[in-house]
Formats: C-alpha cells, structure tokens, sequence
C-alpha cells in the first residue's frame, strides 16, 4: 500500500498504511499501531496501555510474567511520536496497571516518559484501572472535550463525537484475529495499545449494541484495513 | 522369568478357599507377585484380562488381612479417575467376601472436599487415586502425616503414563513419597510394550534395580480388515461407507466397541451410523469432550449389557471391564502397531481367550496402511520412539508444589528429585534453573527483587513470599492441556451440558449455524457468559466441532513397512480397488520409494501446490511444511497455507515451485529451523504447554471469570515479548528442546534426509494426483501470515466492503 499523505494547514505527515475516516465531522486517521491521529490539530491518542501489568500479578501473588511489556508499550508509542511529532497527546484511560504500578514504575520508565512529554502537552484521562491522579508529569483528566469530539474511558450510550476504549476491540478477517477500531461515524471505540492486553470479540453483544449499524471495524496490523464491524 | 512360586506358601489359607469358592486359578505371576513383595520394585507385564490388577493388590490384601495397620498402606495411582472408581467396587468383592478389615476409598478430581480434607487427616488402608491429586496431596503442609505408614504405590496402566508428562509429575512425586516413607514399595502394572526396561526405570528408585515379570501374552488375536461392498472413498476419513457392513457385525456380536481416531470422526461417524440404524439397536457415543455424565451414563450402560456397541475414541483406551465386548472395530488407520495391539485387547477380557478385531480402512491409502499394521500384529513387531530426559517445566512446576508444603533446601531437592529415573541426569545448573525461574522468573531483567515468588530464610531454606500464592499454585497443577473449551448447553432445557468446543471455533459460529455434539444437530443461538446456548436442529448437514484429540504420528517402523509396500509390483493382498488407485498413480506420476523423495508439482484451483511425500509422520511433515514455507516466503514465493498427513505434505500458495531440490538441503533446513523456530503457530502452542505447566500462566483464579474477556490476554504474547526481549530464557529453552520431541519431531526429518541421501524426484503435472487428492480434504490446514496473506487480506476486505456498499 502506498502511503497516504495528507496535507492538512500546510504541514504535511506521513502516515504509512493508516485509514482516513470522519467522526462528526473531524478528518482522523486510524494508524495501523493501534493509535488515533489527528491531523488538523496535531493530536496522538492512544488508549488502555496498562503500564506495570506484570509487576501487579508478581505484587498479588501470581506468576512473574516476562517483565518488558512497559518496554515495548513505549517503544512502540515513541515510534509514533517520533514520525508524527504530535503537539498533544492523549492517554485515554487505563494507562496503567493500577495505582500502584503507576507509582511504582522504575525510574527509567519514568524519565523515558519525561523525554516523551517534552515539547508537547500530555493528557492522562483515568480509566477504571487508574482512577485518580498519577504523580508523572502531564494533566489529569477524568475526560475531555476536544473540538466536536469528546475524550473519555469507558463509551456512554447515546454519546456522539466520542472517542473511547476500555473495551479492547478484536475482529477477525479471512481467520486472522487482530485488534481494532470500531466505528460508525458517531463513536469511536479504540483499540488496547498495552502490549500486554487481550481483546474482547466485536461481535460482542456489549460491543455489537452500542455500535449503530453500519459500523467499521478498522483492523490494526502491517496495514489499517476497515472491514463492515462483524457482529 | 522366573520359576512360579507354589501359591500356598505365601496364600493365606482364607484367599485360596476364596479363589477356589469363585471357581478362580491363582495365575502363576499373581502367586509370583506376592512372593516378591518385598522387592522395592517390580514391573508386572500382563495382556488384558490377565489379572493385573488383583496381581497387584493381592500382596496388599494379604498383608493387611491379619489387621492392626495404622493409617495408609497402598496408594494406587491409575490414569484414568473412572478407573480408580472401578478398582474400589472390585476390590469390595474380595474384602466381604473374606471379612478383611481393609478400608478402601477413591480420591480424585470428583471427590467432594469435604471427604478429600478428611482423607488427609484420617486416610483409608488404601486410597485409590491420579497422578495430579497425588501431586496435589503431597503439597500439602501436613503430607507427611497424611503418608504416615505408606507400604506400598502400585501404578496401574504404567505404560500410558510413560509417555506422558502426567507420567513425569507422578516420577517427581513418587521421590517426594519415598523420602517420607523410606520402606515404601513400588510396583507397576503394564500391558505388553517394546521396552519394559525402559518403564522399569522410570519406576524405581534411581538407582535401584527393578526386575521386570511376565504374565503369559496369551494367543494371537483374531485380527482381519473388514470386508466390503462399498469400496472406501477416495479421500476423507470416518469410514461411513462401511456402515452397512459395521451394523452387520454389530448384530452378529454382544458389544462392540467402534474406535476412532479423533472425536469429529467419531461424532459424524454416529450420526450417519445412527440414520442408518433402522432396527434400532442401541448404540452409544463415547469421548473426552462429552460431559462427564453423558460419558457415565454410556459406560453404566455397557456394564449392564444395555448397549450393542459405542461408538468411541482413545477415552475408552484403558482400564475398565466394559461388560461383555466381544469385538474391536478400529475405523481409521491404527496409526501405530502397539496402541492397536492395546486397543484390540479390550474386545474379551478372558484370559486365554483371543482378542477379535477388524480393521476399517477410511480411505484407499488407509487401506494400504491397515495391511501393513496386521503384517506387523502378526509379526509381534511393537513400536515405539524413546523418551528423553524428564521435562524442566513439569520439574519447575514440582519445585512450586513443593513451596507450597513447606521450606526446602536446595540441595536435598535436587538429591531427592535425582532419584526419580527421568531426572537422574539432570545437572546442578539446569536444577538451579529452574528454581531461579520459580523465585524469580529468571529474567535477563532483574525486575522482581520486591515481589519474587519463592524467597530464602536465614536458613538457606525456599518459601514462598506471599501464602496466598499456595491456592493458585495448587489450582493450577497438573499437566493435562486443555485447550480452551467452551461448555455447551440446551438453551431452554436447563440441566447438564452436552458437552464443550473448543473456544475458537465457537468463535467462527454465527447464530443459526448447526454442529453436531454428542450425535445430535443442535443449532448455534449465542453465547451466553462462557457458555454456548443451542436449541435443537433438523437440518442435514451440520458443521462438524473442531475437537484438539490427541494427533498420533504413523510411527516410524509402520511407515517403513508401508513404504515397502508401495515398491512390490503388483499387490494381492490389497482389495483390487487400491491396487488399482495405486498403479494409476504409478502410471499417472509414481510412487513414493524409501530411498527417494517424491514431489509433485501441480495447479489447482488457482493455487500452486507442491506435494512432498516424506512418510516422515504427521508431526515431522508438518515441520518440513513450516520450514519450507518460511524459505518459500523469504524467496517470495508467496505461499499461503499447508496442510500435513503422516506421509506427506501438501503447500499451496501463488507462485510455481518450479526447482524444490534446494530448499531440501540439509544445512537449509536446519538454518530453517532455527530461524523458524522465531514465530510460529507450533512453537506458540508448544510454548503455551510448558508456560502453563511451568506456572508462568496460571489458568485457574480463585474468584468466577470475569465477564469482560478483555482481562487475559493470549499466551502468544508472552511468547513474542520473551523472544524479543529475553531469548535466552529457560522457558523458550524448554520450549525447543519439546518441539524437537512433540510436535516438531525433527529427528524424524533427520531420519528422512539421511534415507534418502539426495535423491529427489520432482513431477511437474498439469492436475492433482491420486495420491494427492485425499490432502485437499485434510483438516488441520496451516494458514500462513505473509506476504501472500497480506494479498488475499487486501482482496477480502475491498471483497466485504464492496458487498456491504461501503466502497470509498
């Protein structure tokens, strides 16, 4: 796939393989990282990273998962920053594992988000793991509005202009499972970026009655590719 | 072999007057076994129905006939839960008939927790149990009180545990046993196999020895291929053509039990059985996937002589005295000579009286495949691969059980766990290993120095850091995978489940799709919770669930013995169909040789396919078809897909393979191995085994699941994140070293190339053959995720978006 250039307020970002959609009436791209780009005003939002998961299941007595799942996240969030510069960004909830883990990153972790917070503002909305403040650097918000679009964790019915996570949307295409965007021109439900997160199936009752019909689910992968939403 | 002991020197007068009361024999090996007794361990090698069993409890009937032993005297360890069950009814018969103060109870996974906490405080004189509640048992704080006394173990069916890592778990914890109860006698019991000293070892006490005994084979089974009207089909399995003629011998025998090999054959097999059942005999269906009570209900029946035959998979393998079966129908290629050789054992469990079985070729190849495995019946000629060392995961899993019964040193852990025959070899490196990965995960990043597992007191002694850990660790031994099944139930009907599928293909269902389960159509109506909801159905052609049954490889001996076969001129002992289908494939192309490879060539249906009969196996073709597409990717090839049987491998993809030979070069496919082995769908599913044994992924919470599935996320990730960050971890270690042995099986591709030393023949043809043909229908197909896929990706979307209007 070639890549899409799109030229917004004279400045011109290279977004290889994302898909281009409108959400009421805003020009957004669903990256193929499992992030949201916003063009026009410079935005990355991504969602439910749940940093220091394996450090909550060692804390609670389970196993000692490989300990590198923060590592990757922000490897992966730091690719997308560096190639879009983003003058905003938007952590949409869910961003750690819980409280503590947020308080108990290690202190590389910590001064990496530092690097990546700086020239840029950072919003951290709370989600249903982390809900209350978190001692990093960045503003707290338990949701924000942003233009026509409204920012928060957990999708409200009847809501419009909204984008959302907290449910890890998956699909399936030609029997391979990936995770995606579901879409329907009103709302949008994001993908889990955390590198360790499961997903919850589209065709998910919870999933399939908040969506209107018509929906897209837009796959994340090699490419964004958007496929009628399974239900 | 030794000289039979006179049966009234070690008899009490009280057993031979109950043995002469029954009209019984005491069997030269039942009086040999108890003049031996005292031996620490003895290996006891019976056909069915030769009085295994009481063989092995006899010496402890006798010792405990005079009364006066405190606590637990024998601990009885079968494979099987329902046969742990069966044993404590039959073990009631001699104990009222004789008045011996003898208490017996069964502790399983179905024991209610009430008896089970009793049990550990106040055991019977014999507890009759499974590998996993012994290992449960021993982890324990208060195990050694619950042993107090311990005489002797007898492991019945040894030889299905050999194999198996439940095997390895119970080594583990039989060295944990004898270290409580130094006296404790070991005695297994064990159907005919190739190398009885290969599972003496793993019975004794490392480095005792363990003299082996021999009950008479008996006489050689009456064994034939069934005969036909309907010629088998071309290609497939199930064996429904032959129905007309499996109703006949149904009618002409008491039971029969009709074996299959994986449970979706044997569910279509009983559905089209069923439509063919005018007369209505009773038949019933048997396998693991079937709820518990549906399973019990079947077995009650046989007992009783309600049923004429079962239509059943390896769940009725082992054990139990199924009533009166009288005949063994094996549908489907036996795979492997010795597991027939069990299996036909189940038709009359008379001693001394032959075993009946007929063979049911599925398809024409089978057929050739069923000729070769009576040949080797005939001949005595058993097979069998030898095991390799004891497994790190099922031995870090042991370390975990043994934290939760209390501080170890480290030093007596590893003497003690020496002791068990499959870890006498292991180093003080690979032990300390392991134990570093249960205390700390062992990771190149040390990450967990607060929050480790297992942690050391002043004493130099492990234990676990945080109690809580116990419960989870206790609820998660075993080494039985399940693959993730979903429960499926009657939407209105309420009461038990009919049974379960697996999670992935529920996941492709849509509402008002039809499958078959437990031999009825039911149809799809939606998932409730974790359970799928069905009504009723009457259609005709119903999807068949997708059942995880064990796959077993033709063995290596069997594929030889095929492979001769196919190079004789004319074949008389085949029905003239096959060797008719097989001299068309002469004409058409040619026909494998052992020490050539064949490979055709040809198009289909818009895909390329390449058709490489290595009669390697199932497991090691499938490596070869792993290995070779990754090659083909990196040469932009694009394939797509491949799909395995036990003698050959079939890829398809976009682009001609227009010269193989290179790709089969040895150093290339064992740097195809190795880069392979970096991502794909085998080595995850390998590694997900030994994570879950390993408890790096505990499965079983305390709490409910939790409703939003989104909590837990694949094991694959975990995979791709250790291969990233952590290459060097023990549990990717672990991981190749089982993928050379399970499902890779390399040694086999080894055995192939050094076979056929570079001789390789490839035909190019313009259509498929008749020996390829039966490949298109195999399931089990591989879907690559490449380039190719990315193409047929691309093509399904704009596919699905142009249908739904939605094109930009």
């Amino acid at each position: 796939m070639k890549p899409e250039m799109i030229d917004k307020s004279g400045e011109v970002a290279e977004v290889t393989g994302g898909y281009s959609f409108a959400l009421a009436g805003v020009a957004l791209v669903a990256l193929a990282s499992g992030a949201l780009w916003w063009p026009d005003r410079r935005v990355l939002v991504v969602s439910d990273l749940h940093l220091g998961k394996s450090e909550r299941v060692a804390r609670l007595g389970g196993a000692a998962l490989p300990p590198y799942e923060t590592i990757d996240t922000l490897t992966r969030l730091e690719r997308d920053i560096a190639r879009l510069a983003p003058s905003r960004v938007v952590c949409l909830g869910d961003s750690f594992d819980d409280i503590a883990a947020a308080h108990g990153l290690p202190e590389g972790v910590v001064d990496w988000l530092i690097r990546l917070q700086a020239g840029r503002d950072w919003i951290w909305i709370e989600g249903n793991h982390d809900p209350g403040p978190v001692t990093l650097g960045g503003a707290h918000r338990a949701e924000m509005a942003l233009g026509p679009l409204a920012l928060r964790h957990i999708a409200t019915p009847g809501a419009s202009g909204e984008v959302s996570g907290h449910y890890h949307p998956k699909a399936r295409l030609a029997s391979v499972s990936r995770r995606c965007f579901l879409t329907d021109g009103a709302r949008l439900i994001m993908p889990a970026f955390g590198t360790y997160t499961g997903g919850l199936w589209s065709h998910d009752p919870v999933l399939s009655s908040l969506m209107a019909p018509g929906a897209l689910a837009i796959l994340t992968g090699r490419v964004a590719r958007a496929i009628p939403m399974p239900r | 072999m030794f000289a039979p002991a006179p049966p009234d020197k070690f008899l009490p007068d009280k057993f031979i007057d109950w043995f002469a009361a029954r009209g019984w024999q005491v069997h030269p090996h039942q009086s040999e076994m108890l003049a031996r007794a005292d031996d620490p361990s003895l290996l006891l090698i019976a056909p069915t129905g030769g009085g295994k069993t009481l063989a092995g409890f006899l010496p402890t009937l006798v010792d405990l006939a005079e009364g006066g032993h405190e606590g637990l005297h024998t601990l009885y360890i079968s494979p099987l839960k329902a046969l742990a069950a069966d044993i404590r009814r039959n073990l009631s018969t001699p104990i009222a008939d004789m008045d011996l103060p003898i208490r017996v109870e069964d502790r399983t996974g179905d024991t209610p927790s009430s008896r089970k906490r009793r049990q550990r405080a106040d055991p019977p004189h014999i507890l009759l149990t499974t590998p996993e509640s012994l290992s449960l048992l021993c982890s324990y704080e208060d195990a050694a009180r619950t042993f107090a006394g311990l005489k002797r173990v007898v492991v019945d069916e040894i030889h299905a545990l050999a194999d198996s890592k439940r095997g390895d778990q119970l080594w583990l914890a039989l060295a944990r046993l004898q270290e409580l109860c130094p006296d404790m006698r070991r005695v297994g019991l064990s159907a005919t196999v190739e190398d009885p000293a290969a599972i003496a070892h793993l019975l004794a006490r490392h480095p005792d020895p363990c003299d082996i005994l021999y009950a008479d084979p008996g006489p050689d089974p009456d064994i034939a291929m069934l005969q036909t009207e309907e010629f088998p089909p071309w290609a497939g399995g199930g064996g429904v053509y032959a129905i007309p003629a499996i109703l006949d011998e149904v009618r002409r025998h008491r039971i029969t039990l009709i074996f299959h090999n994986t449970r979706a054959q044997a569910e279509i097999f009983f559905h089209a059985l069923w439509l063919a059942n005018d007369e209505g005999l009773p038949i019933g269906i048997h396998h693991g996937s079937l709820d518990r009570t549906q399973r019990e209900r079947v077995e009650q029946a046989m007992v009783e002589g309600r049923l004429r035959a079962v239509v059943c998979t390896g769940s009725l393998d082992l054990g139990i005295d199924w009533g009166d079966v009288d005949l063994v129908i094996q549908v489907g290629a036996p795979k492997n000579v010795k597991r027939l050789v069990q299996r036909i054992g189940r038709a009359n469990h008379r001693y001394n009286a032959p075993s009946k079985a007929l063979l049911v070729p599925a398809n024409r190849f089978e057929v050739v495949e069923c000729v070769a495995a009576l040949e080797a019946v005939k001949a005595r000629d058993l097979d069998g691969e030898p095991r390799g060392p004891g497994p790190r995961d099922v031995l870090c899993q042991h370390i975990l059980a043994t934290a939760c019964a209390g501080p170890f040193h480290a030093e007596a852990l590893l003497r003690e766990v020496r002791t068990a025959g499959a870890y006498a070899g292991l180093t003080r490196a690979q032990f300390d290993e392991c134990l570093d990965f249960c205390a700390t995960g062992g990771y190149a990043l040390r990450a967990y120095d607060r929050w480790q597992r297992l942690m050391q007191d002043e004493a130099g002694r492990w234990h676990l850091r945080d109690p809580r850990a116990a419960q989870l660790i206790r609820m998660n031994l075993g080494t039985i995978q399940d693959t993730d099944k979903l429960k499926v139930r009657m939407r209105h009907g309420g009461g038990r489940p009919l049974g379960e599928v697996e999670e992935s293909f529920a996941a492709q269902l849509n509402k008002g799709d039809t499958f078959l389960i437990g031999g009825r159509i039911v149809r799809y109506e939606g998932l409730k919770d974790t359970v799928v909801e069905v009504t009723r159905a009457a259609v005709k052609k119903p999807k068949v669930a997708v059942f995880s049954g064990t796959k077993f490889a033709t063995s290596t001996q069997l594929s030889h013995r095929i492979l001769r076969m196919l190079q004789q001129d004319s074949w008389p002992e085949l029905p003239r169909h096959t060797a008719e289908w097989l001299s068309l494939q002469r004409d058409l192309s040619a026909l494998p040789q052992e020490g050539r490879l064949l490979i055709e060539s040809f198009p289909m249906d818009g895909r390329e396919n390449l058709c490489l009969y290595g009669f390697a196996g199932r497991n090691a073709q499938q490596t070869l078809g792993l290995i070779l597409t990754k090659r083909m990717e990196e040469m932009g090839l694009d394939p797509l897909g491949f799909v395995s049987t036990d003698y050959a491998t079939l890829i398809w993809g976009l682009e001609a393979v227009s010269d193989p030979a290179p790709l089969l070069d040895r150093a290339a496919l064992h740097a195809g191995l190795d880069r392979w082995l970096a991502g794909n769908a085998v080595m995850k599913r390998t590694f997900r085994t030994s994570a879950n044994i390993a408890q790096l992924i505990q499965r079983n919470a305390p709490q409910a699941r939790k409703s939003g599935r989104q909590a837990t996320f694949s094991s694959d990730i975990l995979y791709d994140t250790l291969l990233k960050y952590d290459p060097d971890h023990l549990l990717l270690d672990i991981t190749r070293e089982e993928a050379m042995r399970g499902l890779v099986d390399f040694g086999r591709i080894e055995e192939l190339l050094d076979r056929i030393e570079g001789r390789i023949d490839v035909v190019r043809l313009d259509r498929v053959t008749p020996l390829a043909a039966p490949m298109f229908l195999e399931v089990g197909k591989v879907s690559l995720d490449g380039a190719g896929r990315e193409r047929l990706l691309e093509e399904e979307a704009a596919r699905l978006m142009a249908e739904a209007g939605l094109t930009r």
